[in-house]
């Protein structure tokens, strides 16, 4: 098998706050494969946010790394220095963010956003401009020689963020990394983007790790989906398998035990009564007891640990 | 943009209208004969006769306001009660001393502050982030025409280190220069940390934000971040107070002034007014507030082109 | 009753921890007793003549020395106090009380009145404040009323301004149109329900004021334009330092000394009280 792109063995991330440590991700496992596409899914606070902070080490002052590693390619990425970390930002890693209204920098003209990151290079600047104008295009704006001259808000929310995807690409990533790039645009422009996405992906050849609380998007996006809750991997594997054969209850209850409803499925969540549990005060056993409906004695002493392969989840219920 | 301008100094325009009615106002509104209070009690009879004659004293109010403001169109704003020069010529004469002082003042102000801000939200409450706050309130709070008199008893009258009076040579630059210091430093002082301040907060603000995120995200050089990306959005603030702050300047200025013994707008309308010379005295007012209406509009319209975002929008701030 | 005073002691407490704002209300504490014991702290009379022992530096008999006609500083500085606090506390009591009144009108008053209200504050702040009051003095003659008339007339259109910001932000709000939908009067709005959440924020902005106050009033009296002699005021002693400058520094030494202790103090002080009472007012919200 080919070196993944991303592997995370055993990530443990914990926030230094008054409350307490927080524990916010607990011993996370995931391999990205080169050419593929990822996608994550859970509930606010169930750690995303921070998994991707810790992937391109970005993490808030009062963080800390508790243990593990993050692979990318063959470089340990915790082990690097900053200087070294900051070559990889933008150039082999990109992010694409939630919220394309305040993610661009209000007082720059697009055009000048998107030849500054292109900063290492030495092209003249009418190369710098003639690249970013042929990304913009690719990823289906109209007009994109006008577009560089305009300031972030004159444009609408769905042109923001595919100039934000177009910036992503720019410099061909090894791994596109995309949090929730959908949920702030509404119904119609989400479908537009993610299959301009698809393609773009299939142009490119990245590997996308996606994150979206969009249950049908994921469906259709990714191959392979990994379920969060509360700071750890429920269950992972092919999303054809997971979504379909789900073993994890709290998989299940985000199906609602109806597979063929993904494909009308609200656009958020189904809420699942009751909350996550305190991060600074975390029970003993399985961190979804309290929410599940099948748990057996087990589940309050000891952690499930995520096996069964390809397609693994983490609950003792399932591994019987 | 042009439209936004137009509007703008269509209310710029209004303001001062009234401003120098209310100024006119005031002439007509003390006890006395009109005559007696523009001239002051220092002038003779015949004076006031010919000027009540001349200006339609006995006329309705309002075709004398008409006439008031056609002298103001031409430029004609009196004439001097003892030497008969014109007021706009005397005033004039006497405007550069003043905006190379308020000029130096600034200049000063922002090319410390803007780093020292800059740097106390970079190095949040290291020692330097705390003296600056403690330096800051308290030579915003001290008046100025204190700091310049204490300025004046040690560097210039003690230790002679910069002159105590004048504007220095007329041509000479450097002597000039030297005569600037110390009044520039009182003037400006206060504003250094005014400045520090503003930029302080204003760059913790525009640290947080999103779009400072996704350019770390991109990697670029922390230094490119601070200076090019959050700096740029947070000194706009600073724009806009120091187009407000140039009316305390001017205020500030007269002190100086007139503790320097400088040259300028704030002498020459302390001397008319303790001699009762009200066409200079008028006249220095109206100028002064001209100057202030216009630095408060230019300061809007370049916070305006610095900032898009505000072109677009209804109402200004 | 129990509900005030657990929030004055505790403001009073959150104060005590931040030695700035401490130090600054000690300041304040100690200018104000000064200046009303004035009579009784001052060894001299402050007016009292005697042209021999003219610009001396400190002595015991004279501990800030003597002004250039033998008058002992230390009792004008005191005397001057008074002087500093009836203006600080007239003008900012009376710009104040009109300030809300006219700012609340234009706050929830119609459009129109709002507008030409605005233009009127707008008028007043684009004389620049000494060049306004050098003006009104030129006609009418110098006198401490003067000045006390010309701060007025200048604070109006700044207190005004933010009341009226309040009002309006306030006017919106659920309660508000509550009270209007039970046919409540729009006096009745005003004094119980707006008054009471703009009070503190204005109170704060009121006591950072006093240092700009005292400080015009300075410097009005330093340009001659205020207290006619031989009263003291802290402006008039350093006019008068000034003009013997080479002959003696101290006064002008001593002149500015309770300057820069009131405007630091009652700074610092007001931005302690402000950093205090901020976020508690943001935590509390809505009407008492």
């Amino acid at each position: 098998m080919a070196t993944p792109v991303l592997d995370i063995r055993d990530l443990s991330v914990s926030y230094r706050s008054d409350g307490g440590l927080l524990r916010a991700l607990r011993n996370i496992n995931m391999q990205i494969q080169p050419g593929r596409i990822v996608g994550i899914v859970g509930e606010s606070g169930c750690g995303k946010s921070t998994l991707i902070s810790a992937i391109i080490r970005l993490l808030a002052p009062n963080a800390q790394i508790d243990g593990g590693s993050i692979q990318f390619k063959d470089t340990d990425l915790l082990a690097l220095d900053p200087e070294t970390m900051r070559a990889l930002r933008g150039v082999d890693i990109s992010m694409v963010f939630q919220d394309p209204m305040t993610s661009l920098n209000p007082v720059m003209t697009i055009g000048r956003q998107m030849t500054d990151i292109q900063y290492r290079d030495n092209r003249s600047k009418a190369e710098k401009l003639a690249r970013a104008t042929s990304l913009l295009e690719r990823v289906g704006m109209a007009d994109p020689a006008e577009q560089l001259n305009r300031y972030p808000h004159h444009l609408s929310g769905g042109m923001r963020q595919r100039v934000a995807i177009a910036m992503a690409l720019m410099t061909e990533p090894a791994l596109l990394i995309a949090d929730e790039p959908t949920t702030a645009l509404d119904a119609t422009l989400e479908v537009q983007i993610i299959h301009r996405l698809q393609q773009l992906q299939r142009d490119f050849g990245c590997a996308i790790l996606f994150i979206s609380h969009h249950l049908g998007v994921i469906a259709e996006l990714c191959d392979e989906v990994a379920v969060m809750y509360a700071g750890e991997v429920v269950e992972s594997g092919p999303t054809r398998d997971v979504f379909l054969k789900a073993r994890h209850p709290y998989t299940r209850k985000l199906l609602e035990c109806d597979p063929a409803r993904i494909e009308q499925a609200t656009r958020n969540l189904p809420v699942i009564p009751g909350g996550l549990p305190d991060l600074s005060d975390l029970p003993d056993g399985c961190v979804f007891r309290a929410r599940c409906d099948v748990s057996i004695d087990v589940c309050a002493r000891a952690r499930p640990p995520l096996d069964g392969g390809d397609h693994c989840t983490a609950c003792h219920v399932a591994a019987q | 943009m042009l439209k936004f301008i137009t509007r703008r100094a269509l209310l710029a325009l209004l303001i001062l209208f009234l401003a120098v009615s209310l100024l006119f106002a005031m002439i007509h509104m003390m006890p006395g004969d009109p005559a007696s209070v523009i001239l002051g009690p220092k002038a003779s009879p015949a004076l006031k006769a010919e000027l009540s004659q001349r200006m339609g004293l006995d006329q309705p109010l309002l075709v004398q306001l008409g006439h008031f403001y056609a002298d103001l169109a031409r430029g004609n704003l009196g004439v001097d009660v003892f030497s008969d020069r014109q007021v706009s010529e005397i005033v004039f004469e006497q405007l550069p001393y003043t905006l190379a002082l308020v000029l130096a003042a600034i200049g000063g102000a922002t090319l410390l502050g803007i780093p020292l801000g800059c740097f106390s939200a970079i190095k949040r409450n290291s020692l330097l982030d705390r003296v600056t706050a403690v330096m800051s309130v308290a030579f915003i709070a001290i008046p100025s025409f204190v700091v310049a008199l204490y300025l004046l008893l040690w560097l210039a009258v003690n230790w002679r280190w910069f002159p105590a009076m004048g504007a220095g040579a007329s041509g000479d630059i450097a002597d000039q220069a030297r005569h600037l210091v110390l009044p520039a430093i009182a003037l400006g002082l206060g504003w250094v940390g005014y400045i520090a301040r503003l930029v302080r907060a204003s760059m913790l603000e525009v640290m947080e934000e999103n779009h400072i995120r996704t350019a770390r995200a991109f990697g670029l050089p922390e230094r490119t971040i601070i200076v090019h990306y959050a700096l740029r959005i947070a000194v706009l603030p600073t724009v806009t107070i120091l187009g407000l702050g140039i009316g305390a300047m001017l205020s500030g200025a007269l002190f100086a002034e007139i503790v320097f013994s400088r040259p300028g707008i704030g002498k020459l309308l302390h001397e008319a007014v303790s001699t009762r010379n009200y066409p200079v005295v008028m006249g220095s007012v109206l100028v002064t507030t001209t100057f202030f209406v216009l630095s408060t509009l230019v300061s809007d319209i370049i916070n305006a082109a610095l900032d898009p975002r505000l072109r677009d929008s209804g109402r200004s701030s | 009753m129990s509900k005030e005073s657990g929030f004055l002691s505790e403001t009073f407490a959150s104060l005590r921890k931040d030695p700035l704002g401490m130090a600054g209300l000690i300041l304040v504490v100690m200018i104000l007793l000064a200046s009303i014991f004035a009579s009784q702290l001052a060894p001299h009379d402050p007016l009292e003549v005697d042209v021999y022992n003219r610009l001396q530096s400190p002595t015991w008999q004279h501990w800030l020395g003597t002004d250039q006609l033998g008058r002992d500083v230390l009792s004008r500085v005191l005397f001057g106090g008074r002087i500093a606090l009836k203006v600080a506390l007239v003008a900012i009591s009376i710009s104040l009380s009109i300030g809300l009144l006219l700012g609340m009108m234009a706050g929830f008053g119609p459009q129109w009145l709002d507008r030409l209200l605005v233009v009127c504050f707008d008028t007043l702040r684009s004389f620049p404040t000494i060049m306004f009051a050098l003006a009104v003095v030129a006609l009418t003659g110098p006198s401490l009323n003067t000045v006390i008339g010309v701060i007025i007339i200048t604070s109006i259109p700044v207190y005004a301004r933010i009341v009226r910001t309040q009002t309006q932000a306030l006017r919106d709000h659920d309660f508000i149109l509550a009270e209007r939908a039970m046919g409540a009067s729009t006096a009745r709005i005003l004094s119980y329900h707006i008054l009471p959440n703009i009070a503190a924020p204005l109170l704060i902005l009121a006591s950072m004021d006093v240092p700009a106050v005292v400080g015009m009033e300075a410097g009005l009296s330093f340009l001659g334009l205020g207290v006619s002699p031989p009263t003291a005021s802290w402006g008039s002693i350093l006019n008068d330092g000034y003009s013997y400058l080479r002959n003696s520094p101290w006064p002008i030494i001593a002149g500015g000394i309770p300057l820069i202790l009131v405007t630091l103090g009652f700074t610092f002080f007001g931005e302690s009280l402000r950093d205090i009472l901020d976020p508690k007012l943001r935590g509390k919200g809505g009407a008492s």
